[in-house]
């Protein structure tokens, strides 16, 4: 007994040992840091855009007296009264003239009402910009007074881009979004799908084929901006699809999703156990009906969360879409597929270069946004992989 | 020979068969009866490698031939040449005929789907669809039309359990998914799901291999039932098996079979002293 005890423990002393205990230690040491320094460059990241882009949510109002008044017919500035020309804002007031011509009976009378700050006012109730002093004392007696309040910036929601910050909204962007991902979908899905199953399942196994196999795994690792090159070309030049429309940036991304796709596909169909299709050969299907009634059935969650991950990358896309001229100024929501429409991540960057401060806000609210969207395209694709997954 | 009989697979091997020779006074004195499937000088070829060489063997209507030999030694390769399962697979090259019911399995009129409703299949692992128990036996009838009726499948569905003989297990819970069953229910499964389609012929390729000893046995007992109805051609490594299910055996050797002839002869009178080497376990 003693001399298997010590024969076990004596080893502990051997100064090999040691050493390779040490070596193990300080490995799992770098490992442990490499992971802390990863978090923390990730914690860093949410913090910065999260504090910078959370005031953006809310907006400074002021209660105002809107008087229609003839002056005001012609320009709508001046249906503010005087001290409150600088506090609201310029485009709460910008279509009085409007409103007036289309309901006429408004002129003469007056309404009180809360309307959007000045940006600068809005900014300096958030800390972020100064006034002049004489501004900042107004603008602090009529937060005393309650005619100036913080209210939940629904308008950031529901409306387009604007020149003026404290009505710029990610609506139009939204929307822009929504309709390229639809034509990225409808475009890359099917011809992504039906090329991996044929390369899968129906493709003899020569030189072209695995030709065309390389390419395609060479095409997912091509700069996404050659993709907006390729959709200027092609699209814009040979076929002539209006420019900064949907259609054309849900083309180019649709290239760009395409290689993800065939091969993600490709993927699930290849984890369909063989003996799935054997069995179903030898009870005499024919190929396709193989395909149809076994193989895809079973790598269907796999396809979805591919086209998904391959839809959330498209999503988060700029520079291609830079290309076709998907970057432009669009404050009102596009229709159809064939109008210019812009993109969320191409909204971001638009803010991210304008040089006023209220920007800012905007610009990180919309990153925000962004990430709040993706991280839930992929928590659904990997709920789907988690649901749907089965065991053989 | 008695003497080299050292491990218990070769004795119990040996008392199975006895027992069979009492039951069937010795099929080597039978008359062989109808031959239903027939390969003929048949080599196949992967790539350059060839894996069949001249393999010639009939295979009796309504009894079980069994395919032994070493891994390798290409009797897989030859039963998937017996529903060309063979196709599948790109580089293979065949040439030689291989008949069922003297008529061409490789002839160019002959359409694959249709020759695997005539020659079923069960496979080493089991393979239920990961559907219900009634959609895997439903499935073929009804890609194939023969059964379309919800009362016609019904039926069908209830028939092929009971000769698989795993309709008192599930009868109750046929909407559960096949893949949920032990895994010789699953096998069990599988074999009903190959009868369903009324095949002539089942292939079996070490249909119980991945089973535990009381699964085998169900699966064995359940070959040797359906050898009244159906012609089995099945491979194992298991002797005792061999000698236990079927009534001729054909011992395969590097591509070649060395010899072919009823179970009984084979395994107590082998002709090639290769055959004897094997079946008392000095190689393989």
């Amino acid at each position: 007994m003693s001399t298997t005890q010590s024969r076990l423990t004596g080893s502990a002393n051997d100064p090999r040992i040691k050493a390779r205990y040490r070596k193990e230690k300080r490995f799992k040491a770098y490992t442990i840091a490499a992971l802390f320094t990863a978090f923390a460059i990730i914690v860093a990241f949410f913090t910065d855009i999260i504090s910078q882009g959370y005031t953006a949510f809310w907006r400074a109002e002021v209660n105002v007296t809107l008087d229609y008044n003839e002056r005001a017919e012609r320009i709508g500035r001046f249906a503010l009264a005087e001290d409150m020309r600088d506090i609201a804002s310029r485009g709460a007031v910008r279509s009085i003239p409007l409103e007036i011509k289309n309901n006429p009976e408004l002129a003469g009378t007056t309404r009180q009402t809360w309307v959007p700050a000045y940006s600068r006012i809005d900014q300096y109730l958030k800390g972020r910009e100064e006034l002049p002093p004489e501004l900042a004392r107004q603008v602090d007696a009529m937060v005393e007074a309650g005619t100036i309040r913080s209210s939940f910036n629904w308008a950031f929601f529901t409306s387009g881009d604007s020149k003026l910050p404290e009505l710029a909204g990610i609506f139009s962007a939204a929307v822009g979004s929504v309709l390229v991902l639809f034509v990225t979908l409808v475009f890359a899905f099917p011809i992504g799908v039906m090329s991996a199953i044929y390369l899968e399942e129906f493709a003899p196994d020569n030189k072209l084929t695995q030709a065309i196999e390389v390419n395609i795994n060479n095409l997912a690792a091509v700069p996404s901006i050659i993709f907006g090159l390729l959709g200027l070309a092609v699209f814009i030049g040979t076929f002539g699809v209006p420019r900064s429309s949907a259609l054309v940036g849900g083309l180019t991304l649709g290239l760009m999703t395409l290689p993800i796709i065939i091969i993600s596909t490709r993927a699930a169909l290849r984890a369909v156990p063989d003996p799935i299709r054997l069995g179903a050969f030898a009870m005499g299907c024919s190929r396709w009906q193989v395909v149809r009634d076994h193989v895809l059935p079973l790598s269907l969650p796999g396809i979805l969360t591919g086209t998904i991950i391959g839809l959330a990358q498209a999503m988060g896309e700029t520079a291609p879409l830079i290309i076709v001229g998907m970057i432009a100024y669009i404050p009102d929501a596009p229709s159809s597929i064939f109008e210019s429409a812009t993109v969320l991540p191409a909204q971001v960057f638009t803010w991210a270069s304008e040089p006023r401060k209220a920007f800012v806000e905007k610009t990180a609210a919309g990153i925000i946004v962004l990430l709040a969207i993706l991280l839930t395209l992929n928590a659904t694709a990997v709920f789907l992989r988690r649901k749907f997954e089965r065991r053989w | 020979m008695e003497t080299e009989l050292t491990n218990d697979t070769a004795t119990e091997a040996r008392q199975t068969m006895t027992q069979g020779v009492d039951n069937d006074n010795g099929p080597s004195q039978k008359e062989r009866p109808e031959v239903r499937m027939r390969a003929r000088d048949l080599n196949l070829w992967y790539g350059s490698t060839q894996a069949l060489h001249d393999i010639n063997l009939d295979m009796y209507s309504r009894e079980v031939t069994a395919l032994i030999g070493p891994s390798g030694c290409g009797k897989s390769t030859f039963l998937r040449c017996l529903n060309r399962m063979n196709d599948l697979i790109p580089e293979v090259r065949l040439e030689g005929r291989v008949e069922l019911d003297d008529e061409d399995i490789y002839d160019h009129s002959v359409d694959v789907v249709q020759l695997r409703t005539h020659v079923g299949m069960v496979f080493q692992k089991p393979n239920p669809f990961p559907k219900s128990i009634y959609e895997n036996i439903a499935y073929a009838p009804r890609l194939h039309g023969t059964g379309t009726s919800r009362a016609e499948l019904d039926a069908l569905v209830e028939s092929s359990l009971k000769r698989a003989g795993l309709w008192n297990e599930v009868a109750d819970r046929l909407d559960t998914p096949g893949t949920e069953l032990s895994g010789g229910q699953q096998q069990r499964l599988c074999i009903a799901r190959a009868i369903a389609v009324n095949p002539e012929v089942i292939l079996m390729d070490e249909p119980a291999s991945a089973l535990d000893p009381l699964a085998t046995a169900t699966v064995e007992e359940l070959i040797h039932e359906l050898k009244d109805n159906y012609t089995i051609v099945i491979v194992t490594h298991n002797l005792q098996q061999a000698a236990r299910v079927a009534g001729y055996t054909a011992f395969f050797h590097m591509g070649k079979i060395v010899e072919f002839s009823d179970t009984d002869t084979l395994f107590t009178n082998p002709t090639e002293q290769r055959t004897e080497d094997y079946i008392t376990g000095r190689f393989g």
